[in-house]
């Protein structure tokens, strides 16, 4: 076994073959852990070296990766990440998805850097680490249990200090959008990597570490930490924004610019906008703010629906959960959002797609293209009731439950119009409107995993004016912006740091954490390049896996009908005109793909 | 007047980077297992409620230790373990109701907060919300003194039983 001489990283890396039922420590590989980092960007590294890009994703031959970044488990900005690599159910795409809390930290503390799975467990299993001791048990008896209950059940019969992430009953039924969570309450939500897990007959990991993370130049990381400090609290939106209201601050901000997607993307703006807003949500069910570990911007919201017409208590709901929950299915009534949140948190699902799927049915139906029969209820915009009860359905694939498991492309194709869904990629969109905000639609046709709003998150220039103002409606200069935030999103994920810290620090700032933290050196310049090298390996991944460029494109509704109400009434998404030129940005060819020469460059041919 | 760690869980978010704080500085590792510093958080209940060493005036491990090793430094009121006494036998472990010193294997010696020998606690330094303060323990924040007169204003000047 080759050594690993960095800090930062552990340098370790746990192999667990489901289908053998062992666990097996690898040294990380070093040269790719200065490439790729971690996270995001080593994941996928590992992944696209190890499994053929036209594996079905329910296989055993695919493989669900969890990794840390290199910072994770440390202070500095907001250090508590972790990323889920697989081949996605949903889009067909990599899929990558993000959470924090606290068990990334505590996978550190155990000693390792990654967990790869591989194969297929023959039975109900769960991962139990206790440092450097990793086991598979039996979990039949946590099988079927929400996700709050299988982290009750394993912090008794395992460890009562462990972390946990787990599925809940959505994964177990392969929904194609469930989701891990971690911590109870916190998400790797989007691209089904859930039902992956699921399909591996794999519960829970959970994991206690007594263990540290070593680092480099602790007096150079203490000082870094310092001025991210400084410049995280003088930002508006992570000093004030965000531990104020958390991401809910964002419903009124993006109603009033007329851009919040409401009733399928029909309308821009939302006449109940106020009643489901952080402003509203602040004064009625909020119980605490909360952070990750190791984040000191705690955009996380604790409530309860005590007093309330539906009941229960969690994390949640954010601000895209309002839209695709709220003022996609037309619904103002913020308990009933809350519930629907809470169930897709016990399921394991993620509300995004949800509620964006619930939404095209209604459409649907407004259409006459479904009937009252074939959903087992009438179903309308606004029908708070029947939007709760749907989301609970799509969990148990009960009803009408198993064609909304699909998605919204798959479900709006099944009733012969697969324009309604509002999708790229066949991944639902998050809560901005890409006709009013140009550059976030540009974002979404090109994003690696299909319409996602944090993997080039151009809300923040072009609405929120970080790191500088940009028009929204115009088109010129956002391929260049476009690319260079969808690069460094890449590198953000790969370190172990919330995206939610870009507002206020940049590359420098994640040069001199990197360096100190590992003893490698790592500059601005690099710190982009890694980001471009990994944006480039998902997108060569992606288009092996037959997902071809002609898909980087917007759903008709977006590129032709102009919005019909607000403040951009009559705006459409300019995608053709920045298309070409962000091809153009990457070095990839007119046709959208990596030119030979650019793939050399980044040490990806 | 002594100095102590004033915690004010109101403000806490969980976020257990006084737990990261402590341990980098005093192990050089971002270690939370050996931090001096307690940040616990309830999930279900959403309370984060955080922990340390409360420096006794008549401190339960001083008068435990059977080597005199561990002392209650004047002024500063700090109790400190002499690393070079301290023989590990663990006694002040058990002698602490609080739970507040721990015995450290790969030291063989006893660690405690030592409110980070007069430099502003790295707890204190690093807590994202000033939820932790280092204050004069026998002075009460003017803020629940405010919030007192405030509930006697309303309550028409009469404290009721």
């Amino acid at each position: 076994m080759s050594r690993f001489s960095l800090k930062g990283w552990n340098g370790k890396l746990l192999r667990v073959d489901l289908t053998a039922g062992t666990c097996t420590d690898e040294v990380l590989n070093e040269q790719w852990a200065k490439e790729y980092l971690g996270g995001r960007g080593l994941g996928t590294k590992y992944f696209t070296e190890e499994v053929a890009a036209d594996v079905d994703p329910f296989s055993a031959e695919n493989k669900l990766i969890l990794a840390a970044g290199p910072l994770t488990g440390t202070y500095g900005a907001a250090n508590g990440r972790y990323m889920v690599i697989t081949k996605s159910p949903l889009t067909g795409t990599i899929a990558s998805s993000n959470s924090g809390g606290y068990f990334p930290c505590e996978l550190r503390y155990a000693g390792y850097d990654m967990i790869i799975f591989e194969g297929k467990a023959e039975h109900p299993s769960y991962l139990q680490i206790h440092n450097d001791k990793a086991q598979l048990v039996g979990a039949v008896h946590l099988w079927g249990k929400s996700t709050k209950e299988t982290e009750d059940a394993i912090l008794g019969e395992f460890h009562g200090d462990a972390k946990v992430a787990c599925i809940g009953p959505a994964g177990e039924n392969l929904v194609s959008f469930a989701a891990i969570i971690n911590d109870k309450h916190r998400a790797a939500g989007r691209t089904g990597i859930g039902a992956v897990m699921g399909s591996k007959n794999l519960k829970a990991i959970a994991v206690r570490g007594t263990g540290g993370v070593k680092i480099a130049d602790p007096a150079a990381y203490r000082e870094a930490a310092l001025d991210s400090y400084g410049l995280l609290k003088e930002n508006p939106v992570s000093g004030q924004g965000l531990p104020a209201l958390g991401t809910p601050v964002l419903v009124n901000v993006i109603n009033q610019l007329g851009a919040l997607p409401t009733r399928n993307f029909q309308k821009d703006t939302f006449d109940e906008a106020e009643a489901i807003s952080g402003e509203t949500l602040a004064s009625t069910y909020l119980k605490r703010n909360k952070g990750c570990m190791g984040c000191i911007i705690g955009c996380g919201r604790v409530t309860g629906l005590a007093g309330a017409r539906f009941s229960g208590d969690g994390e949640g709901p954010e601000y895209e959960t309002l839209f695709a929950l709220g003022s996609a299915c037309g619904v103002g009534d913020l308990a009933a959002i809350t519930k629907a949140n809470y169930i897709c948190n016990d399921y394991g699902m993620d509300t995004i797609t949800v509620g964006a799927t619930i939404a095209c049915a209604m459409e649907l139906a407004e259409k006459g293209l479904i009937s009252e029969k074939e959903i087992g209820m009438p179903l309308s915009f606004g029908d708070a009731d029947a939007m709760v009860k749907l989301v609970e359905m799509a969990g148990k694939r009960e009803g009408f439950g198993e064609k909304l498991a699909m998605g919204s492309y798959r479900l709006a194709e099944s009733f012969g119009a697969p324009e309604l869904s509002m999708s790229v990629k066949k991944l639902e969109f998050p809560a901005y409107d890409g006709r009013g905000i140009q550059g976030i639609g540009l974002n979404y046709a090109t994003s690696n995993r299909g319409a996602c709003h944090v993997r080039g998150y151009m809300i923040s220039p072009e609405v929120l004016g970080l790191p500088e103002k940009l028009d929204p409606q115009a088109t010129a200069d956002k391929a260049v912006w476009t690319k260079i935030f969808q690069d460094f999103t890449a590198t953000v994920d790969s370190s172990g740091v919330c995206l939610f810290t870009t507002f206020a620090i940049g590359a420098p700032q994640f040069a001199n954490f990197l360096t100190a933290a590992t003893g490698a050196e790592f500059t601005e310049e690099t710190i982009m390049e890694i980001g471009e090298r990994i944006y480039n390996m998902e997108r060569v991944f992606n288009l092996k896996a037959g997902v071809e460029a002609a898909q980087d494109t917007l759903p008709k509704r977006l590129l032709e009908e102009p919005i019909a109400d607000g403040p951009l009434k009559g705006e459409v998404s300019k995608l053709g005109e920045m298309l070409p030129e962000y091809y153009q940005e990457r070095g990839w060819s007119a046709e959208g793909i990596p030119t030979n020469e650019r793939l050399q460059t980044l040490g990806l041919a | 007047m002594q100095k102590l760690i004033r915690i004010e869980p109101s403000k806490c978010i969980g976020c257990k980077t006084c737990e990261m704080a402590c341990s980098f500085k005093h192990t050089g590792e971002f270690a939370p297992s050996r931090s001096r510093i307690f940040n616990e958080v309830f999930l279900d209940e959403a309370k984060f409620i955080t922990v340390t060493c409360m420096q006794c005036d008549d401190p339960w491990c001083v008068k435990a230790c059977p080597k005199a090793a561990i002392s209650k430094e004047m002024p500063s009121g700090v109790v400190i373990v002499d690393k070079d006494r301290c023989v590990g036998c663990r006694t002040c472990v058990s002698a602490c109701p609080f739970g507040m010193i721990k015995y450290v294997p790969s030291l063989g010696i006893v660690d405690k907060c030592d409110l980070c020998g007069g430099d502003t606690p790295e707890c204190v330094a690093f807590c994202p919300t000033q939820c932790l303060t280092l204050e004069e323990e026998d002075t009460p924040l003017r803020q629940k003194v405010l919030r007192f007169v405030d509930a006697m204003k309303e309550g028409q000047m009469e404290v009721r039983k």
